[in-house]
């Protein structure tokens, strides 16, 4: 073994070793740029200039802050009518085996197909519009959230709700004060993953189908062949998928401060 | 015993037991599983059959089930079912087996090597926030139609997995065997391939199924934007032509198979579970 001098070890540090590798990507991408065909792998210039102009004039019907608002406002509905469903639902199953033996059937049927799978027949129902995307977005993060509440709630431990029943604590107390707090770690789990499955969700819905939005800037890209705009789309969604599962984090070390979440 | 307490106490027990119509709970629980099933069934041949809602909008199970068996023998867009999900098979497999096979080997270097997760970290917190689908427009316009698109899109779809769960599962082998092992001299290589590799298995599994899951369902997502076969190409043609019946068709099959991916994946893992893990 080396002798760990101070220099050795901060030439081997994370942020030394993550920079390096980074230029590393950077320069094989100039490289490859400039050997390969333009249209198909964008010089580091061109994605410059797809990002400047869909920030200002504006690409495929609006600009950027346009199209991502209109992406990440119905994520956000998607995901507040799934959640809204999947956890009283996922509290229920928990909570009660008749309410387990109604809704677990009916999960374990739709559970198998992919969510995306659900894209034609919902353009069939709904059109191109708003309404189609919400519903494949129900979809795709009811069963995370579900599975999550119902596991959540089963793990709170049998003696505290024993403890908390035999002193005559009623339904409701029960669910504020013991279930809610005890399931909560993994109801945030499913949240969380809910999030992420329903930006991926819009993403696809909207390459197939739409008039607005990321998905509309990357297939207008596409078919376009500006492979500048395709990064610089890629870019926004990659974004904006981490700036969501962020935001979640923070409203979740918020809600649950006796925890200490490890990242 | 504990009633008698509370009784004599005066004290009322927290929660009554609600009748149970004279069943057993286990059999009360089944007849509502097989209720609820019916309900669901019911509405939806109900509806289908009272003529509220056009054939075009919601094709009753009967004819869903007609359209299967007919798309067997009369090809739709192209290809009968079972072409075109000979087609989907062969780019999932493609995809997913390059996702395993570059996917696991990362993982456990990250977990071995500092330096290499140092240096892997930055793309990897980039990467996994992009949508897979959002690579549909990349494998275009680098692959066209050809079998390398979706075999990029699958990739996208479940590489990510394999290199979390794997070292996850990695990072998690107890210290005390490694520093044994090194003790006795064992080397780099011997250390990833017979202590850190068996530690990790059922972590590697785990991410190779969930990996399995999210590569078919992206796949199906590239079938339905560039494709000319498929079952996912079957299911938007269906659309396109507002045949109702193929795409409900479409979607049980590949929901099916699916399940019959992630049962196979789960015989395996049981299998190893068996000979390998015991004694491990």
């Amino acid at each position: 073994m080396a002798v760990a001098t101070p220099l050795r070890r901060s030439l081997l540090s994370a942020p030394a070793i993550g920079g390096a590798a980074v230029l590393a990507f950077l320069a094989a991408w100039w490289v490859s740029a400039n050997t390969f065909d333009p249209m198909r792998i964008p010089q580091p210039g061109d994605v410059w200039d797809a990002a400047v102009q869909l920030a200002t004039t504006g690409y495929a019907g609006g600009t950027l802050i346009e199209h991502t608002l209109q992406s990440i406002t119905l994520a956000f509905m998607g995901f507040a009518v799934a959640a809204g469903t999947a956890l009283p639902i996922g509290l229920a199953m928990g909570m009660s085996r008749s309410a387990e033996a109604v809704f677990g059937p009916i999960v374990a049927f739709i559970r198998p197909i992919p969510p995306l799978a659900w894209i034609p027949l919902a353009i069939i129902w709904f059109g191109l519009g708003d309404g189609a995307k919400i519903f494949v977005i129900w979809f795709t993060a009811f069963v995370p959230t579900l599975i999550n509440t119902f596991t959540g709630v089963r793990n709170v431990d049998p003696t505290i709700v024993a403890a908390v029943r035999v002193h005559g604590a009623g339904p409701r107390r029960m669910l504020l004060d013991v279930i809610l707090p005890g399931a909560a770690p993994l109801i945030f789990t499913g949240l969380k993953v809910s999030l992420q499955a329903s930006w991926m969700a819009l993403v696809a819905a909207e390459l197939i189908g739409a008039f607005f939005g990321l998905g509309r800037v990357l297939m207008t890209a596409a078919q376009d062949i500006f492979p500048g705009m395709i990064v610089v789309a890629m870019a926004a969604v990659a974004a904006c998928g981490a700036t969501m599962t962020w935001l979640l984090g923070v409203v979740e070390r918020r809600c649950l401060p006796w925890l200490r979440v490890t990242p | 015993m504990t009633m008698d307490i509370l009784a004599r106490s005066g004290l009322r027990p927290a929660r009554r037991q609600p009748p149970r119509l004279g069943l057993r709970p286990g059999t009360r629980l089944t007849l509502l599983s097989a209720a609820s099933i019916a309900v669901a069934l019911g509405l939806w041949f109900g509806l289908a059959w009272s003529g509220l809602l056009p054939k075009m909008l919601l094709p009753s199970p009967w004819d869903v089930a007609q359209a299967l068996v007919k798309n067997i023998g009369v090809p739709f867009a192209g290809a009968t079912l079972q072409q075109h999900l000979l087609a989907s098979l062969g780019r999932f497999f493609s995809g997913f087996a390059l996702a395993v096979a570059l996917g696991v080997p990362v993982g456990l270097a990250m977990g071995w090597f500092a330096p290499f997760r140092y240096a892997i970290a930055p793309f990897f917190e980039t990467f996994r926030f992009i949508a897979p689908l959002a690579w549909v427009p990349f494998a275009a316009l680098w692959f066209g139609t050809g079998i390398g698109g979706p075999i990029l899109i699958v990739f996208s779809g479940a590489f990510a997995a394999c290199v979390i769960n794997t070292f996850r599962g990695a990072q998690m082998t107890d210290a005390r065997l490694i520093e044994a092992c090194r003790t006795m001299g064992a080397g780099n290589w011997r250390l990833i391939v017979d202590v850190l590799l068996p530690s990790a298995l059922p972590s590697i599994m785990t991410g190779i199924r969930v990996a399995a899951a999210l590569g078919w369902q992206s796949l199906i997502g590239a079938e339905l934007i560039v494709a000319s076969s498929g079952v996912g190409y079957l299911i938007v043609q269906g659309q396109g032509s507002v045949e109702t019946p193929i795409v409900m068709a479409g979607m049980a099959t590949i929901g099916f198979v699916g399940l019959v991916i992630d049962l196979g994946l789960r015989r395996i893992d049981a299998h190893i579970g068996r000979n390998w893990r015991v004694d491990a």
